[in-house]
C-alpha cells in the first residue's frame, strides 16, 4: 500500500496557514532586527569602554552585556526556535526546571563551597 | 516479514537479538543483563559477609575487600537494579500506553548496548587485576591516589553505561509524551507509566552532572587535569557535591519505578481501584522534584556549616511527606479489597513494613546532629540496604513475577516463588536489622575486619547467615525460571485474571507490533472498565485493521558502542604504552564512522501488511 500518505489541504486551511506563516515571518524579521540592534549596542559599548570614554565603566558595561545576552537567548528560543507557538509546553517545563535546578546547584556551590 | 515462529539457526537467532530494535526484546536483554550482574554483585556481597563472619578473619586481603565493596555497590546500583528496572519499563510501559514501540527504537538499542559494554568494561577490571577500590562513591582524595587502573575502569565504564542510561531516559520521556493511544490522557496513565516518566525526567537532570564529574575524574587521572587536586588549586569537595547531585536523584530513579510496580500490584490483587490516584501522581512528581534539593545530606560531616546542614536537613525531612502519602494510599487500596496473596502481592505486602523501616532510619539520619553520630557506621549500611533491598529489590522481584508471563509467555511457579520470597525476605531482615545495632555499638562501615571482644561477633555472625538465606532465595528464583521455561506452558492474555491495564488485553508474549489495532482508552484501568461493561477482549479499537509501520533492525548501535569500548582502553593505556593513543583515535573514528553511516543512509522502516495482521488475529482466536 501507500508508502507515503499525502494529505490535501482545503483552500480555507491553505489560506489560514498562509496568513499564519506571514505573521510569523513578520515577527521573525522584527526580532531579527532587534537582535542585530542589541548586538550593535553591545559592540559599541565595548568599543567605548576600550576607548576610555567617560561613563562606560566595567561595572556598567558587564551587567548590561549579560542582560542583553539573556534577552537574546530568550528571543532566539521564543521566536526562532518556535517556543512561542502551541505544543511546546513540555519543552518549556523541562527547560525551566533544568534552569531552576542548575541555578540552585550553582547557588549551593557558591554559598557552601567557594564562599 | 512474518510474525509466525520459524525454526532458525543459532547464528540467525543471535544476529536477530544483536540487531533488534523491538522494545520487548530490548527489555528482555536489559532484564537478563541486569540479572547477570545482580548475581555477580550478590556473589561479591556473599564474599564480603563471609569475610566479616568472625573477628580477625583473613578469607580475603584488605585490598581485595576494598575492591569487593566498591564493585558490589557499583554493580548493584548501575548494572543490576537500574537495568532490570529499565527492562521492565522497556517491555511494559509502551504496552501500558497502547504504543507499538518506543519513540526512538534505534536509540533504545544504542542505550542497551552502551549499558552492556559499560558493564563489561567495568568488570574486565577483575581480569586485569586492577579493580576500583575507592568505594562506589569514589571520593576523589582516595580515587586520585589509587594505584593502577582500577579507578580508570570505574570512570570510563560508568561513563559508557551512564550514556546509555541517559539515552534510555530521554527515549522514555518522548515516548510517554508523544505516543499515548487515543484517550490516554496524562491522568489516565497507569502509575507504572507515571513513575517511569518521572524517573526518566530525573535521569535527564541527574545524569549530566555524573557525566561531567566522571570526565573531570578521568582528566585528573589520565590527562593531567587538576580539578580535584588541592595541591594544584583544585577542590576535592567539588567531587562530593557533583557525585551527590547525581547520586541522590539516582536513588529516586531506582525507587520510583518500584513504587510504580507496587501501585500496579496492589489494585490487581486487592481487586480494587488504586486509592487516591491523583495524590499518587502528585506525590511521585513531588518526590522527583524534592529529590534534587537534598544532595548535601550525604555530606553533613564534611563541614558545610550549621546553616547549610539545617537547610538540607529540613528539605530531607520534607520528602517523608509525599512518601507517607503513598504508603497510606497503598494501605487504603488493600483495605476492604478481595485480596489474593500471590507471589507479586507477597512482595508488595512485605515491602510496606520493610520500606517504612528504611524510611524512618532515613529521617533519623536526616537530622544533622544525629547524623554526626551515625555517619560512617553500620547504621548507614543498614539504612540504605533497607530502602534499596526492602524497596527496590522487592519491587524488582514483584514486577518480574508479575510481568514474566507477559514478557516471556511463561508463568513462573507460585510455589517456588513463595519459597524465594520467604528465604529472601527473612534473610534480608536477618542480614540488615542487626546492622542497625552494630552501628550503634560503634562498628564502622567499609572495614576489612574487626577485633575480638567488642561485642560485634554474634551480630556479624547473624548477619552473614541472613545473607546466605538471601542467596538461597535467589538460587531458588533462578531454578524457578529454568524450570518454568523447560515446562513452557502457554499462558492466556491475562494470566492473573484481574489485569487492569492495557498490557493484559494482548497475547503473552505480544506480537512484535503489540496492538493489531491501536486501542481507545476510556478511563483509568482501561481493561478493567471494558471487562466490567461486558467486553471480554478488554479492548475497544480506535482504528480499523490497517498496515502497520515498524522500524527495521540494525547492527549499528552494537558497532557504535564497540568503538567507544575500544577507545576506552586506548585512553586508559595512552600514557604507558605506544598503542594507547592510536587505539583511542581508532575507536573514536570507528564510532564516528558508524554514526555517519546511520546519518547518511535513510532507513524508513517497513509495513506489516493488513492481511498479515488479520491472519495473526485469526490464529490467536482474537476478534476483529
Amino acid at each position: 500500500m501507500a508508502d507515503i500518505q499525502i494529505y490535501k489541504k482545503s483552500p480555507v486551511e491553505y489560506e489560514l496557514e498562509k496568513r499564519r506563516a506571514k505573521k510569523s515571518m513578520q515577527a521573525q524579521i522584527i526580532m531579527f532586527s532587534l537582535m542585530i540592534f542589541l548586538t550593535l549596542v553591545s559592540f559599541t559599548m565595548v568599543v567605548a569602554f576600550n576607548a576610555d570614554i567617560l561613563g562606560f565603566s566595567k561595572y556598567f558595561v558587564i551587567p548590561i552585556l549579560l542582560l542583553f545576552a539573556a534577552v537574546q537567548v530568550g528571543l532566539q528560543l521564543y521566536y526562532f526556535m518556535h517556543m512561542n507557538e502551541k505544543g511546546h509546553g513540555f519543552a518549556k517545563l523541562f527547560m525551566y526546571t533544568g534552569m531552576l535546578l542548575a541555578f540552585s546547584m550553582l547557588l549551593g556551590y557558591i554559598v557552601i563551597t567557594w564562599w | 516479514m512474518s510474525s509466525v515462529a520459524q525454526k532458525r539457526s543459532f547464528g540467525a537467532t543471535v544476529w536477530d537479538w544483536m540487531t533488534t530494535v523491538d522494545h520487548k526484546k530490548i527489555g528482555i536483554l536489559y532484564l537478563l543483563g541486569g540479572l547477570f550482574f545482580f548475581v555477580l554483585g550478590g556473589i561479591e556481597a556473599l564474599i564480603i559477609r563471609l569475610q566479616l563472619l568472625k573477628p580477625n578473619n583473613d578469607l580475603v586481603s584488605a585490598g581485595l575487600f576494598n575492591e569487593l565493596i566498591t564493585m558490589h555497590g557499583t554493580t548493584m546500583i548501575f548494572l543490576a537494579a537500574m537495568p532490570i528496572l529499565f527492562g521492565l519499563m522497556n517491555a511494559i510501559m509502551p504496552l501500558q500506553i497502547g504504543a507499538r514501540d518506543v519513540a526512538f527504537p534505534f536509540i533504545n538499542s544504542l542505550g542497551l548496548w552502551m549499558f552492556i559494554f559499560g558493564g563489561i568494561f567495568l568488570n574486565l577490571s577483575w581480569f586485569f587485576g586492577q579493580v576500583p577500590d575507592a568505594g562506589w562513591t569514589s571520593y576523589t582524595s582516595l580515587a586520585i591516589t589509587s594505584e593502577g587502573h582500577g579507578i580508570d575502569f570505574y570512570a570510563i565504564g560508568l561513563q559508557i553505561a551512564g550514556g546509555g542510561t541517559l539515552m534510555a531516559g530521554i527515549n522514555f520521556l518522548v515516548t510517554i509524551i508523544n505516543m499515548r493511544a487515543p484517550g490516554m490522557t496524562y491522568m489516565r496513565m497507569p502509575l507504572f507509566t507515571w513513575t517511569t516518566f518521572v524517573a526518566s525526567a530525573l535521569i535527564l537532570f541527574a545524569f549530566p552532572p555524573l557525566t561531567i564529574g566522571l570526565f573531570m575524574l578521568t582528566f585528573d587521572r589520565l590527562f593531567g587535569g587538576n580539578f580535584f587536586d588541592h595541591t594544584m588549586g583544585g577542590n576535592t569537595i567539588i567531587w562530593e557535591h557533583i557525585f551527590w547531585i547525581f547520586g541522590h536523584p539516582e536513588v529516586y530513579i531506582l525507587i520510583l519505578p518500584a513504587f510504580g510496580i507496587f501501585s500496579e500490584v496492589f489494585p490487581i490483587f486487592a481487586r480494587k481501584r488504586l486509592f487516591g490516584y491523583a495524590s499518587m501522581v502528585f506525590a511521585t512528581v513531588l518526590i522527583g522534584f524534592l529529590g534534587f534539593m537534598v544532595w548535601a545530606h550525604h555530606m553533613f560531616t564534611v563541614g558545610l556549616g550549621p546553616t547549610a546542614n539545617a537547610i538540607f536537613a529540613v528539605a530531607t525531612m520534607a520528602i517523608a511527606v509525599p512518601t507517607g502519602v503513598k504508603i497510606f494510599n497503598w494501605l487504603l487500596t488493600i483495605w476492604g479489597g478481595s485480596i489474593k496473596v500471590t507471589v507479586p502481592m507477597l512482595y508488595a505486602l512485605g515491602f510496606i513494613p520493610s520500606f517504612v523501616m528504611g524510611g524512618v532510619t532515613g529521617i533519623m539520619q536526616g537530622a544533622a546532629p544525629l547524623d554526626y553520630q551515625l555517619h560512617d557506621s553500620y547504621f548507614i549500611v543498614a539504612h540504605f540496604h533497607y530502602v534499596i533491598v526492602g524497596g527496590v529489590v522487592l519491587g524488582i522481584f514483584s514486577g518480574m513475577t508479575l510481568w514474566w508471563p507477559k514478557m516471556f509467555g511463561v508463568m513462573l511457579s507460585e510455589t517456588l516463588g513463595k519459597w524465594t520470597f520467604w528465604f529472601f525476605f527473612i534473610g534480608f531482615h536477618l542480614t540488615f536489622l542487626i546492622q542497625h545495632w552494630l552501628g550503634f555499638w560503634g562498628m564502622p562501615r567499609r572495614v576489612w575486619t574487626y577485633m575480638d571482644g567488642q561485642g560485634w561477633n554474634s551480630a556479624n555472625f547473624i548477619s552473614t547467615i541472613g545473607a546466605m538465606l538471601m542467596g538461597i532465595g535467589v538460587i531458588i528464583f533462578l531454578i524457578n525460571v529454568i524450570k518454568s521455561h523447560v515446562q513452557k506452558k502457554p499462558v492466556p492474555n491475562d494470566p492473573w485474571g484481574d489485569g487492569r491495564t492495557l498490557e493484559w488485553a494482548i497475547p503473552s508474549p505480544p506480537p512484535f507490533y503489540n496492538f493489531a489495532q491501536t486501542p481507545l482508552v476510556r478511563g483509568l484501568d482501561s481493561v478493567w472498565i471494558e471487562k466490567q461493561e461486558g467486553n471480554e477482549s478488554g479492548l475497544t479499537p480506535a482504528e480499523p485493521v490497517q498496515d502497520i509501520h515498524m522500524p527495521n533492525g540494525s547492527i549499528i548501535p552494537f558497532l557504535m558502542t564497540l568503538g567507544i569500548f575500544v577507545a576506552g582502553f586506548g585512553a586508559m593505556y595512552r600514557l604507558e604504552t605506544s598503542w594507547g593513543l592510536p587505539v583511542l583515535v581508532l575507536g573514536l573514528f570507528f564510532t564516528f564512522a558508524t554514526m555517519s553511516a546511520r546519518s547518511l543512509k535513510d532507513d524508513l522502516g517497513f509495513y506489516v501488511k493488513k492481511e498479515q495482521v488479520l491472519k495473526d488475529l485469526k490464529e490467536k482466536g482474537g476478534k476483529i
